[in-house]
């Protein structure tokens, strides 16, 4: 691997982290608990979903633990109905949704735009509180004995087939979906009514651009789920029949309600890791952002666009043949887009200087994993093959190849890359680059395995299976052991590194957005002065004429 | 949306943070740059928060769409339980109220305390008129069992000359058991969409109760009108809603 | 007391027009009448238009949802001042009734192309 590398950081020996930031403004628990700082709330929603993505990773390691044997052996059917519908409500609605945008954009959308603050202080500390809330009651219902339908509520299994805390974990879900519309509206009103003079949308980072475009899909798709667990609430309190075939209900209904938000929701994942892939494939190529206009329309596209294609989840589920052929079709018409930004990704690094520092690394798997996991989605999108694959391990290994090869990688490339910025000090670089790459391994032994089973036929969400399937299995279980390590190394190294790290500086990437031209970890209020934006994107002379202006001041 | 205490209307000027003097006026919060800033922005959260309502409703109104159109005979019949005369008052109730608002809002964009006061009183009563006038409604819907899931009873729609007042007016033919049925889901539509929005409703009328203390108070007479405008958003989305309720409702078919 | 600098209260676009009584007074009386006629309608048959074989539409609930949205129409435009104010609101007004229509209308659609006889 190449010795180069960017970084920049200033001498250890007389560097300190300033004495006026946001940390040390003001001290005590109250201070935190109260704040209106978006970057104290950034920082609370870090430690949040940390906390979560590790249950359910944990959860995970118990599905993996139960599928090394093809018999039902370790727990019983019904508790493994449990663990996986657990797993897949908390890594959605309690990391993957909340990942970038609460955490790195509620920290950084502000200071990318040259704003003080979000435009609704208060309304970001409540979405926290009401995160807060969802996430005690989703653990209180896994001890209370969990739910057991699937992270999908399939009607009419979950308004009259079972008796597990569906309730409880409906209105969990409920008030996390109005933690994430709050989160959304808020930064939809900062990106229209905050940008610091001369800072115009087509100056913006892409960042903002792909936080923006998952926003209008929180504000506008979230309800529709809100209204979904509201009906399933009714359905099994009072039993009318909305749902119900037998009193001439439509099963059907939901689904429809409820993919209508799901799906939506899938970009709302994806997109603010597009937007941290953005920035960090220009800082490590040294290049402006090739098509930034085709990138910033593309962004708005997947989320219009999104709104029209939900029943391609509904394909085997009776919907009718018209429907199959439309949705089919808008389906291919989704894919445009996302393909769009891997193309001028592709063409950003070319010719470009790169180096391989870990966001990099990181970013380099998200294109990689995303666009396999993209390209399969491909085949789920043709109703004719989705028939075969869809239920089947092949979905498995598909979503979690664009959400955990994809947003994840994202979300821990963004966390490495701004991670200076935050905490004023440095990540140690080659363990991290180490856990990447162990990510990375572990990631596809144990998600490539799984398209070859659900081509030969295993189904999801089976806690038993014909003997014929083990080798593959036992493949998928012994990566996701690396994977682990792979996920639990960061959680060392970077706690390690708030005491240990070496000083950043501004800017230890040399990085061109706005956030990186003060001081790390910033003051309360981000700048001194508002910022006066005179530049393009990405703009890497300029960057060279501040060094100079520098230099030749100093 | 943010409704502070209107201590003086002085400028408050604020000394050196990092060396910068800024003005600005009290009710302005510091993280905006202007009062103008801060008003925009604050609306177009309001229309924000209305688009997340927009699609809220949404998903009963497709529900309700789907099963009228098959169940049809089912809605019709179901609907002539409700009485023209409550819906068509509550709807005249509710259009005046959002009248009343709107003109509470030019009172305070034209300072007028007492008049505005007198605004948001009479929105808040009509509030209340309208939702007295849902309890009479609904106490006849539990009356006569006609609530789906507490001992629901599909005699008016088996034998419709049980039910002398209904019939005498629309002359029904008596349902099919199986559609009768359905009748049931009808109500259960109505009260899910007539109760959201009677809750909505009552969230509006509490934070009316408050706005008309803190108008008497004389706090958004001084130029900061933006919590009643705001506020005036929310009511008239209301509105809206029942605007559209009510043909759905009560006026599927009267002939 | 008045402040007179930069930063005194200033009108925002769309503070800048205030809306008039009388106007509100007309929206009032054209929404009161239009809930009149909305009544009235319903207790008329007003027939159906027969589009093709198998395919009909009955005039009372096109009727209907046309004084419903045309009464919105007022309310939005005149009561929540949208005539007067920002391109922007415009905008987020139809992208919400846009996202709505979506949401009912391909729903709708699946149920209206299968063929269960019931539609």
């Amino acid at each position: 691997m190449s010795t180069n590398t960017i970084v920049s950081l200033p001498d250890q020996s007389t560097a300190r982290i300033p004495k006026m930031n946001f940390i040390s403004k003001e001290k005590g628990l109250l201070s935190w608990l109260l704040t209106g700082d978006h970057k104290r709330i950034a920082i609370l929603y870090l430690v949040s979903i940390t906390f979560f993505f590790f249950i359910g990773g944990a959860l995970a390691g118990l599905i993996r633990l139960e599928l090394l044997t093809p018999q039902s052996d370790l727990m019983a059917t019904d508790t493994y109905n449990k663990v996986f519908t657990m797993h897949g409500i908390i890594m959605i609605f309690f990391f993957l949704v909340p990942s970038v945008p609460a955490t790195i954009g509620n920290f950084f959308i502000p200071m990318m735009i040259g704003a003080k603050d979000l435009a609704l202080p208060k309304i970001n500390l409540l979405s926290w509180y009401l995160y807060i809330v969802a996430g005690i009651l989703a653990i209180y219902t896994m001890a209370a004995g969990g739910v057991d339908t699937g992270w999908t509520f399939t009607t009419p299994l979950s308004t009259h087939y079972l008796n597990t805390h569906v309730l409880t974990t409906g209105i969990a879900i409920f008030i996390a979906g109005f933690s994430s519309i709050f989160t959304g509206l808020n930064f939809i009103v900062t990106i229209h009514k905050m940008r610091c003079p001369g800072m115009t949308w087509f100056r913006l980072p892409l960042f903002v651009w792909s936080n923006y475009a998952a926003s209008i899909l929180m504000v506008l798709g979230t309800p529709v789920l809100a209204i979904a667990i509201v009906l399933v609430a009714l359905e099994r309190v009072f039993g009318i029949g909305v749902f119900d075939p037998t009193k001439g209900g439509d099963p059907l209904l939901f689904q429809h309600l409820f993919w209508f938000y799901s799906h939506p929701a899938v970009y709302i994942m994806i997109l603010p890791g597009m937007g941290v892939i953005s920035e960090t494939i220009s800082t490590f190529s040294r290049k402006r952002v090739f098509g930034y206009t085709a990138v910033a329309f593309s962004s708005v596209a997947i989320a219009v666009f999104g709104f029209f294609v939900w029943a391609h989840h509904m394909f085997i589920m009776g919907i009718s043949n018209y429907s199959m052929l439309v949705f089919s079709l808008l389906t291919m018409l989704v894919a445009v887009p996302s393909a769009i930004k891997i193309f001028n990704w592709a063409f950003t690094l070319y010719k470009g200087s790169i180096t391989f520092e870990t966001p990099m690394l990181y970013s380099f798997g998200f294109m990689g994993l995303f666009t396999i996991g993209g390209l399969t989605g491909v085949f789920l999108g043709s109703s004719g093959t989705d028939i075969h694959l869809t239920e089947t391990y092949f979905i498995v290994a598909h979503f979690h190849f664009v959400m955990v090869g994809g947003m994840l990688m994202a979300f821990l490339a963004g966390i490495h890359f701004w991670w200076p910025k935050m905490t004023g000090r440095m990540y140690p670089e080659k363990i991290s680059q180490f856990a990447a790459v162990v990510t990375f391994i572990g990631f596809n032994f144990t998600f490539f395995p799984q398209f070859i089973l659900g081509t030969l036929g295993m189904p999801r969400r089976y806690a038993s299976y014909p003997p014929e399937f083990q080798v593959l299995n036992v493949f998928s279980t012994a990566g996701a052991t690396i994977l682990g390590v792979g996920y639990l190394l960061p959680l060392l190294y970077l706690t390690w590194s708030l005491k240990y790290g070496e000083i950043a500086g501004e800017n230890p990437w040399q990085a061109t957005g706005l956030e990186w031209q003060t001081q790390s970890p910033p003051l309360t209020e981000n700048y001194p002065a508002i910022p006066v934006m005179d530049h393009e994107a990405y703009d890497y002379e300029w960057l060279e004429g501040q060094k100079e202006k520098v230099a030749s001041v100093g | 949306m943010s409704d502070s205490q209107v201590v003086s209307n002085d400028v408050v000027v604020h000394g050196a943070e990092a060396g910068v003097q800024h003005e600005h006026l009290p009710y302005q919060r510091h993280h905006f740059e202007t009062y103008a800033q801060q008003n925009d922005a604050t609306n177009f959260a309001m229309w924000l928060f209305l688009l997340t309502e927009i699609m809220f409703f949404g998903g009963l109104f497709t529900a309700y769409l789907i099963y009228r159109n098959w169940y049809y005979p089912a809605f019709v019949q179901a609907s002539h339980q409700l009485q023209i005369f409550w819906g068509t008052a509550n709807t005249a109730v509710l259009i005046t109220s959002s009248f009343t608002m709107a003109m509470g809002v030019w009172c305070a964009e034209m300072k007028k305390k007492s008049a505005l006061v007198l605004c948001l009183t009479l929105t808040f009563v009509l509030g209340l008129v309208f939702l007295g006038i849902k309890f009479i409604e609904y106490k006849e819907k539990y009356d006569k069992n006609h609530i789906p899931g507490f001992h629901y009873s599909m005699q008016s729609f088996l034998n419709p000359q049980s039910d002398p007042e209904v019939y005498n007016e629309y002359h029904d033919k008596p349902l099919s058991f199986d559609m009768a049925r359905h009748t049931e889901l009808y109500f259960f539509l109505y009260f899910a969409m007539t109760g959201m929005h009677a809750l909505h409703m009552i969230i509006g009328i509490a934070i009316l109760g408050y706005m008309i203390f803190r108008a008497q108070a004389g706090a958004y007479t001084t130029g900061h009108v933006t919590f009643v405008e705001n506020f005036g958003l929310y009511w008239h989305f209301v509105d809206i809603i029942w605007i559209y309720l009510f043909p759905l409702l009560y006026l599927i078919s009267r002939h | 007391m008045t402040v007179h600098n930069d930063e005194s209260i200033e009108e925002h676009e769309s503070h800048h027009h205030i809306v008039s009584p009388r106007i509100y007074i007309t929206i009032l009386l054209a929404l009161l009448v239009g809930t009149a006629v909305t009544v009235w309608a319903s207790y008329v048959d007003l027939g159906e238009w027969h589009i093709l074989p198998g395919i009909t539409l009955f005039w009372n609930p096109v009727v209907a949802l046309a004084i419903a949205a045309t009464k919105m129409i007022l309310v939005v435009l005149f009561f929540m001042h949208v005539k007067y104010s920002t391109k922007l609101t415009k905008l987020t007004v139809g992208a919400g009734i846009f996202t709505f229509i979506v949401l009912v209308g391909m729903t709708l659609s699946d149920y209206m192309t299968r063929a269960w006889g019931r539609w």
